[in-house]
Parts: C-alpha cells; structure tokens; sequence
C-alpha cells in the first residue's frame, strides 16, 4: 500500500525525489494513524539548512507531542503552508496534500540509507 | 497489559469496534474508536456512548447515610428530594478536595455516590472512616463491578430514550433519576454526564451491559472514547479531578465555590469558611490562546517574563475551532480578557483569560 516512488525512514518520514532533484518530504500513513488526529503543526522556515535526521518541525495530535526529523540533508525550500491553517490533511492525505516541506540541495546518496516501500513495510510487519 | 488491570463489561464490545484501548487508572478502556475530532463532533451535533463503568458507584445505605454524606460532600445532601442527584467535592477537615462527584438520592435512607476511577480506594477508605468513626449506623457498598455505566450523550439522547424506554418519565429533567425498562432489564437512568450536552447515564447489570450499548448503537449513536470525553468536558469548562484540582486544592481556588454548602455541619467547614472571608491567592481561569499553540498541563503560565501560573488542562477544540485551557493564575489575572503567556516548550505564546465554559449548548 506504500507508495514505491519514494523513500522511507525508520522515523515514519517519506521522501520523494521530484523531477527537479528536490525533495518531499512528510509523514507516513502509519505515522499519521498513531498520532491520531493532528491538531497542530511547527515547521522550519525557509532558507533553513538541516542535516540528515536533525529535528526540523514538530506535529501535535490531540493527546501528543512528537518531533519530526529530515530525512535527508538539504535546505528548506518550501514548507506547506496549508497545514498550518489545516494541520488534518496530515490525517486525511499523509502521502500527497499532507506534505510537509520541500528541500532543495539535497544530497541523493543518502537516499541509500532510507527503506525501500517494500522494505518499510517489513519494519512495520516487525512492530506488530 | 498486566493481569491487575480491571475491564470492564464492554471489554470485548469495544474491541469488536476498533476501540483503540489504553491503560486508565487501573482499567483498560478505549481511548478512542473513529476518532477524537469525529467522536467529539458527533456528541455535538447527534449523539455518542461512553463505556465510564470504571467510575466508582458506591451505594451508602441506613440511618444516617444522609448525614454520613453531608459530613463531606460539599452539597446539601439531607436536602434532596428522593430521584433528584447533586454534583459536589468531597472536601476533607483541611478543605482540599479529596474527589468530586455526584451523589444521588435513590430511595428512603438509600444514596448513590458516583466518583472518579483514580480515586476510588481512597473515597472507599474515607468513607470508611467517617462511619467507623461517626456514622456507624451506615452500609457501605461498593458495587462498581456489578452494576456497568454508559453516558448517552447529545442533542438526540431525549428523543431516542423516550422511545426505548416508553416509561421513562417525560419529567426527568436535568440532575433526575429513575428507574426503568429497556428491553425488559431494569436500569437505573439519570440526566447527567460530563460534555456539555444533553444526555444520560444509565446503570445497568453489568451483564447487560452489552446488550443496552448495542441497543442504544443501533440507534445511531457514535461509539466514544476517552479521548472525545476529555475535549468535550474541556469545551464544557467542566474540571476534571487529579488533573485540575487535587486534594492541595480547595474548592474556592478552582472556581466551584457555588457547589459548597457553607452553612451545614460539616467536616470541612471550619477550613472553607476560613477561606471564604480571607479570599484565595490564585485561582482556576479559562483561557484561550491568541496564537497557534497546544496547551498543555504543565506547562508555565508567564506574564512580563515572570511564572504567574500553570496549566492545568488545555487542547484543540473543534467545536470552538481554538486552542483552549484551564489554569491557576494570579487572582488579578483571572478578569476576562487579562494577557499572559504560555510557555509551550520554550515558545511564548500569547493567551487570554476567558470565562468559563467554552461552550453552552443552546437550551430549547
């Protein structure tokens, strides 16, 4: 059920290369599913630059707070500005319109690092 | 989960539902099933169920049941009328509140004290007290195992229990109980509950617990969880005990002084009056956030970069479309429409004091 055009975290992040070479990235199906309904989310601003898992952003769900991490190193180029207004799209479309940023300068080779669809799918099968 | 969690009757029901369980107060009960937001939205707008059979029902039974329970429940007891509940706090000789609850006056010398899960042991224990060491002419019964509680709740509750239960009497009105038939089994059935909304509690057997949930489901009546019911008594501005008053709290401090009956006999008159005339240092506001940010308990209440306060409670909420909370604050900044300052993780983000509740349903 996992999108196979992207890459994923063991932090429940995906990443999609765009046709440009800058990325997307947000949170999974099954991230969303756990938090429960998101009621409120912090991104980081543009022009920032992140390292590879460094925190960029948190999303709070009605009985939580959890951090999000950058799957890849790169610079923020955009941030979606319709979850701040709308911070439920996150629940409703984890993997299109609930996209979180979008980072520019992003380094592919760390793409290597991440699991495949197929891949995050097992990891989740281990976590029951 | 441990095998010294307690379930309840519904146990195997709400995982029928998806219920999403979670351990609370030594139960294991659903947090949510479709979710919080849609659970919530669904009591405001048509109506929800609540599994709250983790809440302890002791009967307090004789002679001087009703002097037992006014020696420490803030309302006037002795003064009920046989079928009508009153909300009050156990207040102990030093006026902290031990518990609050409601207390209903089923029969001749025969009361029902409905109180919180986590302070069940500890309302038994006191309870225990008061009779070994005044009112030994009293019957303690703790039958919250035996006798199962669901909360029915919103705008259609009225019009589905008057055609379930045709002998529900059109005069229970808000704070009445009674007794009737649904499906042939006898349920103790009150107007109350804990969102905001119109609605029942109804105590059944326990072992007809399922089959009522799945009656008053058929009706369609969205299942809830604990979840859903911490956001609709937050909009309701009703307190919830442990998290915004505890036993270092008194009732004057958490805005319920209209609940206690000052005049009577009581365990905790000399504290309360005491505290009645010299007034309270800080006290419980409501507040709603000026900018994007959770409130959450715990968190520290700031004005002019100096602590004024903690939260105590606080979240989205969807009816409102805001982000609200409850906290103690300095006196002086409990006046609707003080500025102050919540520290949510390191962020200062501006709030402002507002009465309380959040939310009234329109009365028609």
């Amino acid at each position: 059920m996992y999108p196979d055009n992207r890459r994923y975290s063991r932090e429940h992040e995906w990443v999609l290369i765009e046709s440009d070479g800058r990325a997307l990235v947000g949170i999974t199906d099954y991230a969303q599913e756990q938090l429960g309904d998101v009621v409120f989310v912090e991104l980081p601003e543009a022009g920032t630059q992140l390292d590879q898992s460094q925190k960029m952003g948190e999303v709070e769900s009605v009985k939580a707070v959890s951090d999000l991490f950058t799957p890849l190193t790169g610079e923020v180029a955009e941030v979606n500005q319709a979850l701040v207004d709308h911070p439920e799209l996150i629940n409703d479309d984890p993997h299109d319109k609930g996209w979180m940023v979008r980072l520019a300068s992003v380094d592919a080779t760390q793409l290597d690092s991440l699991l495949s669809a197929s891949e995050y799918e097992s990891f989740l099968a281990e976590l029951g | 989960m441990s095998q010294s969690m307690s379930r309840t009757a519904l146990y195997d029901t709400h995982l029928s539902l998806g219920g999403r369980m979670v351990p609370f107060a030594g139960w294991e009960m659903p947090l949510q099933f479709q979710g919080i937001l849609a659970e919530t939205r669904a009591v405001r707008a048509h109506s929800g169920l609540f599994d709250v059979s983790h809440m302890g029902r002791i009967w307090v039974r004789g002679r001087q049941a009703s002097a037992l329970l006014d020696w420490t429940a803030t309302g006037n007891i002795s003064g009920l009328t046989q079928g009508r509940a009153r909300y009050g706090l156990l207040c102990t000789h030093e006026g902290g509140i031990l518990d609050d609850g409601i207390v209903y006056y089923l029969g001749p010398e025969e009361y029902l004290l409905v109180c919180n899960a986590s302070n069940r042991d500890a309302v038994w224990r006191w309870l225990a007290e008061l009779r070994d060491s005044r009112f030994q002419d009293t019957e303690l019964d703790d039958r919250t195992m035996e006798v199962g509680m669901i909360a029915f709740q919103g705008p259609d509750a009225h019009a589905v229990m008057e055609r379930l239960s045709p002998d529900l009497p059109g005069s229970l009105r808000p704070f009445r109980c009674a007794s009737i038939q649904v499906d042939g089994v006898t349920v103790l059935i009150a107007r109350t509950g804990y969102t905001g909304e119109d609605g029942f509690e109804l105590m059944p057997p326990a072992d007809a617990s399922a089959d009522i949930w799945k009656r008053l489901l058929e009706t369609g009546a969205v299942p809830c969880g604990l979840g859903a019911r911490d956001v609709l008594r937050l909009e309701a501005g009703l307190l919830l005990h442990g998290t915004d008053m505890n036993i270092r709290t008194n009732p004057y401090e958490a805005g319920l002084d209209r609940f206690v009956a000052l005049e009577k006999e009581s365990v905790y008159a000399a504290a309360l009056r005491q505290v009645a005339s010299q007034g309270v240092g800080r006290k419980l506001t409501g507040f709603r956030m000026l900018e994007r940010g959770v409130p959450r308990h715990g968190y520290t209440i700031l004005q002019d970069n100096l602590e004024v306060g903690e939260v105590t409670s606080g979240g989205y909420s969807p009816t409102l479309d805001s982000y609200i909370g409850l906290g103690y604050v300095a006196m002086e900044l409990t006046a609707p429409g003080s500025r102050f300052v919540v520290d949510i993780r390191g962020r200062q983000t501006e709030a402002e004091a507002v009465a309380l509740p959040f939310y009234s349903r329109r009365r028609g």
